[in-house]
């Protein structure tokens, strides 16, 4: 992928469109279609198509193995704490009522954007993790191979 | 025309544009949701990974030898059934289908009182279910872990040899 000038311009606009696309569907996904596992799952291919087209080297320069790896745990942990705390106030395990007892309806709010947070972290580093798991073992390709 | 290309490459390209075309019908269907799902995760990530799985591998699909007759038979068998079943289904949008007048109905009139959100599937999915949801993003963490143990783990133990 040396000689793809207009692969790569285009990249660098695009990968930057994505992730606020993903952003976007993560924090409004409780007024339009979209959430956790779709916005996790774009922030991922943002990642993935600058490592196609950068290299994988230059990718794991802005998201090391490491970190993707245990990133992706702190998302489940995320969803299983605001579950935790609601024990820890006296509510139910994962009713967010706990989270403002005197408003339900806004706890509730908070609530969903907390858990979905924590699908969307663990799903797009997940994806990232997967990618890499695949990417890393391939020999470098030739275009002609193609 | 996917059964009988070779070229894994085509067939992986065609999967992705089958899987982006059924995204269209899952939104003509109103289920935007899954459309968004199949689109980024069918269409998307899971060709790249077909790709990266190619490269692993070889380009071409090797010739078979033993006879096609008999799963053609079996496949044409549980087609049939399939769209069978499908008769006993109510009618694409019908109003007195079980789907709409149980569950459903509930909760299309008691998610905006009980949260003020107006996207029910979001509602249903991290609140109603928060257990399942939490099962599931503890299914995507273990597929990771699985992958990564499986792929990255023999790696490093190729480079302690």
């Amino acid at each position: 992928m040396k000689h793809h000038l207009i692969l790569k311009v285009i990249t660098k606009f695009m990968v930057g469109v994505i992730v606020l696309f993903g952003l976007y569907v993560q924090f409004h996904g409780d007024y339009s279609p979209g959430g956790g596992f779709q916005a996790g799952v774009i922030i991922a291919a943002a990642f993935i198509l600058y490592g196609i087209v950068m290299g994988l080297e230059n990718v794991q320069k802005v998201m090391p193995i490491w970190f993707a790896q245990k990133a992706a745990a702190v998302g489940v942990l995320v969803y299983a704490l605001t579950g935790v705390f609601s024990i820890i106030v006296g509510f139910e395990f994962l009713n967010y009522h706990a989270i403002n007892p005197e408003h339900p309806k806004h706890g509730q709010h908070y609530g969903i954007i907390l858990v979905e947070l924590g699908v969307g972290i663990t799903v797009t580093f997940v994806m990232i993790a997967i990618y890499y798991g695949f990417a890393g073992r391939t020999p470098r390709l030739d275009d002609k191979e193609w | 025309m996917a059964l009988t290309l070779k070229h894994l490459f085509a067939v992986i390209m065609l999967s992705g544009a089958f899987s982006l075309v059924s995204a269209m019908l899952f939104v003509v269907m109103d289920a935007v949701d899954v459309a968004f799902t199949e689109a980024a995760v069918g269409a998307g990530v899971s060709t790249v990974l077909m790709l990266a799985t190619m490269a692993l591998t070889v380009r071409v699909q090797k010739e078979t030898k033993r006879p096609i007759l008999f799963p053609l038979v079996v496949v044409c068998l549980v087609g049939v059934l399939l769209i069978y079943g499908t008769l006993d289904m109510p009618n694409f949008g019908a109003f007195d289908s079980p789907a709409q007048l149980h569950l459903g109905s509930t909760y299309l009139s008691i998610t905006y009182k009980d949260m003020g959100i107006p996207n029910v599937v979001t509602g249903i999915l991290a609140s109603y279910r928060g257990y399942d949801t939490l099962g599931e993003t503890v299914v995507v963490l273990t597929a990771g872990l699985g992958v990564i143990l499986l792929l990255s783990g023999l790696k490093g133990r190729k480079d302690k040899e």
